[in-house]
């Protein structure tokens, strides 16, 4: 296999002087598909925001490493730039700019000036993906996000993946406010990414997104931490018995990041 | 977020030129300097007459004390006069070629060629080259500069000038009344349509100039005209002044847009009466764009006095460092089914201030008229402030009105979200900026949306620290 690294060692990252993630160690390679499951409160999204560089999360420990560069010496659109993307769970409205115009900006904005994508070729890929995805056509022109079912919103974000192909991609909660034809759709969505090169970090607190994409690894959080790792019979074996197990294994009674371990 | 942004704070049609003018008055506004001026035009006795009537009452009329802060204005200071050449040209050829290299840069003859049906080329006092595509004065379109239609068409001109917007109107109105000078006139005769835009340039070069265009817009029964304006002026470290009177007449089932990018420097005080009237079934609207100068202050105003008469006015104002854009909008609803709409945009940064400063009026006879006002401001950072200020009259129980007024910030969300797409800081605020107002945008001519992008960019690019 090959593609980009990203290497999550021992990460710190507190919101307002409030510690929320207190350790969290994760590698993602290139061909592999990573979830991160866990019950609420344990700090998986906060691990996809300070990934991405959202301004509100301060890092405090530790280090993100993509190809061994620094991220988080990286602004935000330069770690988009370097390869990730983070699928958010609740993707801002952007007023009079339409959805056709932004992903058009966002492809540009990797390429160098005199190679802007032809507008044609831009054309003809949407449409594409907007077929694939099950989108209707007017979504190109309607403006980003402004109005947009929570279903469409999810595709949306969806669509994005499939026009930027990054390197890696972290997936915050892309299942939750789906019905079961969306759910599958924006699955096939994801599936379709797959190859040896493209890294997927999916996060969830439901085993049922994961019927649809079979995740290579599976990882529990837990008070900030990834406290346990293991194949997709990990996620399986969750559905069944939940995630008591683990804490009675692990001797947590908190699981939230309230808690100190 | 980005630590290393460019500080542009420059202001691009901010070259100066060399003064190549053959005539201009002496400082200060006394009698003589008015005198001169109606001498110079070889004027009929009336109109020097109304013109000093005028300086009367501009004298007798104390400052606005509202609205936005006029002390730095000293009437003493400045040229009210400035001839730039000793004849209007209708070929660029005839224009003097330092005002033609002005013209140039700005991009005007290039557009005409392109998209306009009529041009009209404003340098200081007058105007300087002036043009209309034959097939519209085949149809009778008169397309002048206001001198010219004095001398050329008085009865027309006398019949409408000074009605629709009297120099006892107010301070200003009175000041342009007295020193007027070039503008537009354009009369479309009855059922005439025009699909492409005439336009009028206006350009300030000296300092302490003060520009006194004056229009005046007649659109006959059924018969239809888009006019734009565009202006600019150098940066000086003393004030200039543009104080504009504009009067529009609508009649029957006529159409009219007035179409206006303000581009001033910041040092120049923009204080500009607009008005029309609208009769039965005419349609009138303001698309009124307010990008820099020191201080606007302008409300353009609509008159529905014929039964079924629609007002439209969609603004947008921006104000930056040390700038005040004190804008808004007028109906009058005078007869019954009347309809009116105001869309107010306005963006400010680094300690801007915009205000938002409308009335409308529902008169007696204004039974089943409607009203809509839409006020949204977008603020850049926290140093920069916005007001909303709206009166309403209403003297008919049977109207409707409603009022929306929002204001809101370029949120972190929004930011992170588009930079997560690989958007800089920059190009991410400009995204969300145009995006705020594209309402007006997309009412623009083509050529003039891509000209109004590039300048919110230009804008844009030194308000991210």
């Amino acid at each position: 296999m090959s593609g980009s690294v990203l290497e999550i060692k021992n990460l710190h990252v507190s919101i307002e002087d409030k510690e929320i993630l207190k350790g969290a160690n994760l590698t993602i390679k290139g061909g592999e598909f990573h979830a991160i499951m866990g019950p609420n409160g344990t700090g998986k999204s906060t691990l996809a925001s300070a990934i991405m560089g959202h301004p509100k999360y301060e890092v405090t420990e530790g280090s993100i490493l993509l190809d061994g560069e620094d991220v988080l010496e990286m602004e935000v659109d330069e770690r988009a730039r370097a390869g990730l993307f983070l699928a958010m769970q609740y993707p801002s409205e952007i007023s009079g700019v339409t959805t056709s115009d932004f992903l058009r900006s966002a492809i540009n904005a990797r390429r160098d000036e005199g190679d802007e994508v032809s507008l044609m070729k831009f054309i003809k890929q949407l449409d594409k993906d907007l077929d694939f995805l099950e989108i209707d056509q007017n979504m190109a022109t309607r403006y980003l996000n402004e109005g947009f079912s929570g279903g469409e919103k999810k595709r949306n974000e969806i669509l994005q993946l499939m026009q930027l192909k990054p390197a890696i991609a972290i997936l915050d909660e892309i299942d939750s406010g789906l019905d079961i034809d969306a759910l599958k759709v924006v699955s096939d969505g994801i599936n379709k990414m797959r190859n040896d090169k493209f890294g997927c970090l999916i996060i969830t607190h439901y085993q049922r997104l994961l019927n649809y994409i079979t995740p290579d690894f599976v990882h529990v959080m837990m008070q900030g931490r990834v406290v346990k790792s293991g194949g997709p019979e990990l996620a399986k074996r969750l559905e069944e018995e939940g995630y008591e197990w683990i804490k009675e294994e692990l001797g947590i009674e908190d699981e939230t990041v309230e808690q100190n371990a | 977020m980005a630590k290393n942004m460019p500080e542009i704070d420059e202001y691009k049609y901010g070259f100066a030129d060399k003064d190549v003018s053959v005539f201009r008055t002496e400082r200060g506004l006394t009698k003589k300097v008015v005198e001169e001026i109606s001498k110079l035009k070889e004027e009929p006795q009336w109109m020097l007459d109304y013109r000093l009537k005028a300086l009367e009452h501009f004298y007798e009329r104390p400052m606005p004390q509202w609205g936005g802060d006029l002390t730095g204005l000293d009437f003493d200071e400045i040229i009210y006069y400035v001839k730039p050449s000793e004849k209007q040209g209708t070929t660029w050829d005839e224009v003097p070629a330092e005002i033609k290299e002005t013209f140039d840069k700005l991009g005007i003859p290039e557009a005409e060629q392109k998209y306009l049906a009529g041009v009209s080329a404003q340098y200081e006092s007058e105007v300087v080259y002036h043009s209309l595509k034959q097939d519209l004065s085949d149809l009778g379109i008169l397309f002048t500069d206001t001198d010219t239609a004095l001398r050329e068409h008085e009865d027309l001109f006398r019949e409408y000038f000074g009605k629709v917007i009297p120099y006892s109107d107010n301070k200003f109105s009175a000041l342009n009344s007295a020193v007027w000078s070039g503008g537009s006139f354009i009369y479309v005769p009855k059922g005439v349509q025009t699909t492409t835009p005439l336009q009028a340039y206006f350009r300030i070069n000296s300092e302490n100039m003060g520009q006194f265009e004056r229009t005046l817009i007649i659109v006959d029964e059924g018969a239809s005209v888009h006019y734009v304006e565009g202006c600019t002026a150098p940066v000086y470290t003393t004030n200039s002044l543009h104080s504009a009177v504009v009067e529009i007449i609508v009649k029957k089932d006529a159409y009219c847009r007035y179409t206006t990018i303000q581009n001033w420097a910041n040092n120049v005080y923009n204080l500009v009466t607009k008005r029309a009237v609208c009769d039965a079934n005419a349609t009138m609207e303001w698309i009124d764009g307010n990008i820099g100068s020191k201080l606007t202050m302008k409300y353009p105003a609509i008159l529905l006095r014929g039964e079924g008469a629609r007002g439209n006015t969609l603004s947008i104002a921006i104000a930056g460092k040390g700038q005040v854009q004190d804008a808004g909008a007028k109906m009058h609803h005078l007869a019954p089914n009347t309809s009116s709409t105001i869309v107010s945009k306005s963006i400010s940064k680094q300690g801007g201030k915009v205000s938002y400063r409308g009335l409308v009026h529902f008169g007696r006879k204004a039974e089943g008229a409607r009203a809509n006002i839409e006020c949204d401001t977008l603020l850049m950072d926290n140093e920069s402030t916005s007001d909303t200020i709206p009166y309403n009259e209403i003297l008919n129980e049977n109207i409707s009105l409603e009022h929306e007024a929002k204001v809101s910030k370029v949120s972190e969300e929004q930011l992170f979200y588009l930079m997560s797409r690989g958007l800089t800081e920059v190009e991410a605020t400009e995204m969300i900026v145009m995006g705020f107002i594209e309402p007006f945008t997309k009412e623009l001519p083509m050529e003039y949306a891509v000209e109004m992008n590039r300048l919110i960019k230009f804008e844009m690019e030194g308000s991210i620290g």
